[in-house]
């Protein structure tokens, strides 16, 4: 009986020695912390999913009180919890509207050429190492092995007929694709923006020509008819500038080769 | 002389021969759970490695002065999970105090490894064999070693698994286990260094 209780009163006299040795320390080794982003924190989901790009929600919520990072920044609790994040901080969550990952290459498998089969490492990273930079005659444009779908966390991105698509209303521009994407196709656009220039190449017109059905030639001719004066074309490519498009869609008629979505 | 020896030869033990993940099937979850990449698979080992000699040493303490002048060493395992999680807390408030750049580089994975059930084998293992505190910690923090190791060489194993063409059914996890398997049998080979 006896042994019963000294193991009771023991165990207990260690476990309350503890609690208070450990209440003791959180006070003594407190460090001092914005009450701003405990409470970020508490607003925060708390999957510690890496979503964001930071180091677990506490890493966001360091940030976003340091004003480093969006309030908006938390790819999983979207709109509500950017609002109530936004309370706290007290600023109007960014008026800036969504942005969505976007393939700037259009080159399905029946509008590009391809210099071989080839049957190897589906890795875009390997492509690099192949003849010719992958079997697709252009060296710009997509190899569709997919390394942006298997670095996509919410399942937004695809590889249809050999170019990876993003669906745009599941992308939570997280980035985790443009950072995967060795040939830096893939960019955040504005979620409404009407019209893009899907395609990189940057090699002259004729050479695109022969590689891609639908590949941008540098012709010039968008930019000569964008009434807003919106379209630079730069080293054979034309681009696009979002803030001065009036979404009048005269490029994507204009462009012979159909490279304007 | 002598005592150094035997020293040397608990930590080889520990680490390499009787390797904590590969032949005695602790502390699998981190193991597999963690490996993907070399750099989080080091921290994790980092991390392991700072809380198994802390907890050794300290576990040693509590057994040596509390559980045996009381008579009561049938509680150890859960004195030892007390303390052990204690532990951590405590560590991880102190490093954030004092030590915010061994904190960071640790991160996460400081408190995922409280309940680590390695952390705990070492503990019973040091009663087990009837290690005082010094061969306690030395063996605490070759096992730990031995982890970081094995968990080190199985990151690389899969970073480079990633580009082979693995059969539809091996991929994922069965292949992870196929190529730890292997692992245990290669550490076998280790045996003789004793």
């Amino acid at each position: 009986m006896s042994g019963i209780i000294t193991a009771t009163v023991v165990v207990a006299a260690v476990g309350l020695f503890i609690g208070v040795f450990l209440g003791i320390a959180a006070i003594q080794f407190h460090v001092e912390t914005d009450p701003k982003e405990e409470a970020v924190l508490a607003a925060l989901p708390g999957n510690n999913c890496g979503g964001c790009g930071f180091a677990g929600c506490s890493g966001l919520a360091a940030a976003i009180a340091k004003g480093e990072a969006a309030v908006n920044a938390c790819p999983v609790g979207g709109e509500p919890v950017g609002n109530v994040i936004a309370g706290i901080m007290g600023v109007e969550a960014e008026a800036g509207e969504k942005q969505v990952a976007f393939v700037r290459c259009k080159g399905t498998c029946d509008k590009t050429t391809t210099d071989y089969d080839y049957s190897g490492v589906e890795d875009c990273t390997f492509a690099a190492f192949t003849p010719a930079s992958g079997p697709k005659t252009c060296t710009y444009g997509c190899t569709g092995f997919g390394n942006c779908v298997k670095a996509c966390p919410f399942d937004a991105i695809h590889v249809v007929d050999g170019v990876a698509i993003v669906d745009k209303d599941a992308c939570k521009a997280c980035g985790k694709c443009i950072e995967a994407c060795p040939r830096n196709l893939i960019t955040l656009v504005p979620y409404s923006a009407k019209h893009i220039v899907a395609c990189s190449s940057k090699d002259k017109g004729p050479v695109v020509m022969k590689a891609c059905q639908t590949g941008c030639i540098g012709c010039q001719l968008c930019k000569k008819n964008c009434p807003s004066e919106a379209i630079t074309v730069e080293d054979f490519l034309a681009e696009i500038d979002q803030s001065k498009c009036v979404s009048c869609g005269i490029c994507v008629e204009k462009c012979p080769k159909k490279a304007i979505i | 002389m002598g005592a150094l020896k035997d020293l040397i030869l608990i930590a080889i033990g520990s680490a390499l021969v009787s390797n904590v993940v590969l032949s005695q099937f602790l502390g699998l979850c981190p193991f597999l759970g963690v490996s993907k990449k070399v750099e989080t698979a080091a921290g994790m080992g980092g991390a392991v490695i700072f809380v198994i000699t802390l907890a050794s040493f300290v576990a040693g303490l509590i057994y040596r002065f509390i559980l045996v002048p009381f008579d009561i060493t049938y509680l150890q395992t859960i004195v030892f999970i007390l303390v052990i999680a204690a532990l951590v807390q405590f560590v991880e408030m102190f490093l954030k105090k004092f030590v915010v750049g061994l904190y960071e580089a640790l991160g996460v994975y400081l408190p995922l490894i409280t309940t680590n059930c390695a952390v705990l084998g070492v503990a019973l293992n040091n009663v087990k064999y009837d290690y005082n505190i010094l061969t306690g910690v030395v063996n605490g923090f070759a096992t730990a070693v031995g982890f970081a190791i094995a968990i080190i060489i199985l990151a690389g194993l899969r970073e480079k698994m990633e580009f082979n063409d693995i059969p539809e059914p091996f991929k994922g996890m069965p292949i992870v286990l196929i190529t730890a398997g292997l692992m245990a049998i290669a550490f076998c080979g280790f045996s003789g260094l004793l």
